[in-house]
């Protein structure tokens, strides 16, 4: 805890950026549970294994057709998205005047069923996938070595949540969609349809899943449990950033991504809890989170 | 003069041969971890393995009936030992095989050893299993945390990589293989720089990374396990650390995290096992027979140690005629007979449960080197039986010194 005078400056720039690519799949994973939450009032559990989901049809692609990781950063989306869309359409249309309760249980059945059925064909130590030609190698910065792939990750995370947040909060789709979580009945009194729209809402959302899951294949291990291991602490992110919130979880993603970081210089052991403890706090303090509405 | 008699005939019904030898019944447990982070090294292999054992011992000696049970652990110790309890007490199991992980290993040992039974450790890494926690119902097969850190670590610091930085899981099994590591490094020569404790799991672990990179050591010792080191490894591979002159020591490192990896990110990487299945004609004809219950698998040393206990544990049996009901006697029985079986060949049990056999120090081949699937490693040296395992003496096993 002491050695904040032992280490210097210049390792901490390094720190501060690995905790902000490290933010960006906490931001890109807590954006689209956002979108899910705050449009459909449904709390995604099976999000982590959408992520899982992305990763492994990566790999599926590069397997049976030879398409590398370009080509799957967009089809690996619209694969799972369209699952996600069948999710929606067979069962959670059915839930949407019941407690959230339903929802969750729902949704975390169907992520240990996703899990399971990984586990069953593919194993559990994990399959190869590596970093794209075009991105291998890296930058000297001076103070650390910043590999390309990770350059690319923070850059394309940003435009992502950037840009959702833009359609949702400043265009006409978006003021249709946070009209229609307000009073359904009066959207579809001017002719649109709620339904399709919510549909075509948590397809996205999933989608967003499935891209962290392709971003994150190259430099993480790609195994069945590797949505379940991240999709706590994105649960905890959205709750710090106030559930429903695009703005909140793209900012406590990215934040906490650095807080998480700085923790594992200087007290490795707690790196996994910190969030917790802030979430904690932040849920003692402020109940509706920092940028949540209160209900 | 009766006495003699008696011994006679029985020399005699051993000598009849398994034509008319008496029935022999036995039960057995594989319990593993059947769905989760181990159950690649494990699990379903190691259940493949032991009916493998079964049918072959089974063929030559037709008066053996062998039960099998499965169960899966979670890597949970409270319901490791609860199926234990309830395998020897209700369903009558007279032997428990594999256990990886080594918190519910050690479990498990305990309830073997509390009703009497057997239990051969294939799956579970701590060297403790034979050290103060040793009993007089254990077996610990294939490995251990002391073997790992002194094949990879002596071998390193002796081919000069003699600063080390390390990057240790933080839960029981990494501070036994770092402390393991950091005693044989230093008995070479070697000098310990740093070391960083990560929690079980961790994702990310390029910050770790960093902190290794700007310590300047000449080796970054990986004392964790599963995800976490394939996860350690991908991202130096990415970090460049390697390429910066940093080499990379994969303490427990299978020939399942290797495939997971890939060879063009896990080349050149030193690590120690006690079997490799493309070493020889009778592993490769066995990994073929293996695979056609775990297709597009390759199986470990669990697996493998899994095979030849339960095959050593049958040979034991009928050497007692079946008496298997007192697992202290059955125990001793095995550590007296020298072991023999077609994967690690001839061996023996020592006395504080520690079987022997030798190990191999193996290197991951770059992608050209590698002519077929699962043509993982070049084997750099050979550590024999008696130096790969801790001395008897230092293990502080109660039932050396006592």
């Amino acid at each position: 805890m002491f050695e904040i005078f032992g280490i210097p400056s210049a390792a901490l720039f390094g720190q501060l950026l690995i905790g902000l690519i490290n933010g960006s799949f906490y931001a890109l994973l807590s954006l689209g549970l956002a979108v899910i939450f705050g449009m459909l009032n449904i709390i995604n559990f099976s999000h982590g294994a959408q992520y899982m989901m992305g990763a492994f049809t990566a790999y599926l692609i590069l397997q049976y057709s030879g398409l590398g990781y370009w080509p799957a950063l967009i089809i690996a989306p619209i694969i799972v998205g369209f699952t996600g869309i069948i999710v929606e359409r067979v069962f959670l249309q059915r839930l949407y005047k019941l407690d959230h309760l339903y929802g969750l249980l729902l949704t975390f059945g169907l992520a240990l069923i996703f899990e399971g059925v990984a586990r069953n064909y593919f194993g559990s130590a994990g399959l190869p996938y590596t970093v794209p030609e075009s991105l291998r190698g890296g930058q000297n910065l001076g103070f650390m070595f910043l590999p390309n792939y990770r350059a690319w990750v923070i850059a394309a995370s940003l435009v992502i949540c950037i840009g959702t947040w833009f359609v949702i909060e400043r265009t006409r789709l978006g003021a249709y969609l946070r009209a229609a979580t307000e009073n359904p009945t009066l959207v579809r009194a001017f002719g649109i349809n709620v339904p399709r729209m919510i549909t075509l809402t948590y397809g996205f959302g999933v989608a967003l899943a499935a891209f962290a899951g392709v971003m994150a294949a190259p430099i993480y291990n790609v195994s069945p449990q590797m949505g379940s291991e991240l999709i706590i602490v994105v649960f905890a992110v959205v709750v710090i950033g106030g559930m429903g919130s695009i703005l909140g979880a793209i900012v406590t993603g990215f934040g906490l991504g650095v807080i998480e970081g700085l923790t594992k210089v200087f007290f490795p052991e707690a790196s996994n809890t910190v969030i917790f403890v802030i979430m904690a706090i932040v849920l003692l303090v402020r109940p509706a989170g920092l940028f949540g509405r209160r209900a | 003069m009766r006495k003699t008699l008696g011994l006679a005939a029985l020399a005699a019904v051993l000598a009849c041969g398994p034509a008319n030898a008496q029935q022999v019944n036995v039960k057995i447990g594989v319990l593993s971890d059947m769905s989760s982070l181990y159950a690649d090294i494990g699990g379903p292999g190691s259940v493949a393995a032991a009916k493998m054992a079964i049918a072959d011992f089974t063929k030559d000696n037709p008066n053996v009936k062998v039960e099998m049970i499965v169960g899966d652990h979670q890597n949970k110790p409270d319901i490791g030992s609860q199926i234990a309890n309830q395998w020897y007490d209700v369903d009558k199991v007279d032997m428990i095989i594999d256990v990886p992980n080594s918190g519910v290993a050690l479990a498990v040992s305990q309830v073997a050893n509390q009703k009497n039974k057997v239990f051969i450790v294939s799956g579970a890494a701590a060297s403790d299993l034979t050290g103060p926690k040793c009993n007089a119902n254990t077996i610990h097969w294939t490995y251990d945390t002391w073997m790992l850190a002194n094949g990879t670590g002596t071998a390193i610091v002796k081919t000069g990589g003699g600063t080390w930085f390390f990057l240790t899981s933080d839960y029981a099994f990494g501070h036994a293989l770092e402390r393991d590591t950091i005693a044989a490094v230093e008995r070479a020569g070697g000098k310990v720089l740093g070391k960083v404790r990560h929690p079980l799991n961790t994702n990310d672990f390029s910050s770790f990374l960093l902190q290794a990179q700007s310590s300047k050591a000449k080796v970054i010792g990986l004392a964790n396990a599963g995800g976490d080191t394939i996860n350690s490894i991908k991202q130096a591979a990415e970090f460049g650390i390697v390429k910066g002159g940093q080499s990379l020591a994969g303490l427990l490192v299978f020939a399942s995290d290797v495939a997971a990896l890939g060879l063009p990110t896990a080349q050149g990487l030193v690590l120690t096992e006690t079997w490799y299945w493309d070493m020889n004609d009778t592993n490769r004809a066995w990994t073929k027979r293996w695979q056609q219950e775990r297709q597009g698998k390759w199986p470990t040393m669990i697996h493998a140690g899994v095979y030849a206990g339960v095959l050593h544990y049958l040979k034991t049996a009928v050497a007692l005629k079946g008496n298997v009901g007192d697992g202290k006697a059955v125990v001793a029985q095995m550590k007296s007979m020298p072991t023999d079986d077609p994967l690690f060949g001839k061996g023996a049990i020592r006395p504080d449960g520690r079987k022997i056999h030798p190990a191999y120090l193996l290197e991951v081949k770059k992608p050209e080197e590698s002519k077929h699937p699962g043509d993982f490693y070049k084997i750099r040296a050979t550590i024999p039986a008696d130096e790969a395992f801790r001395p008897l003496k230092e293990g502080s096993c109660p039932l050396v010194s006592g």
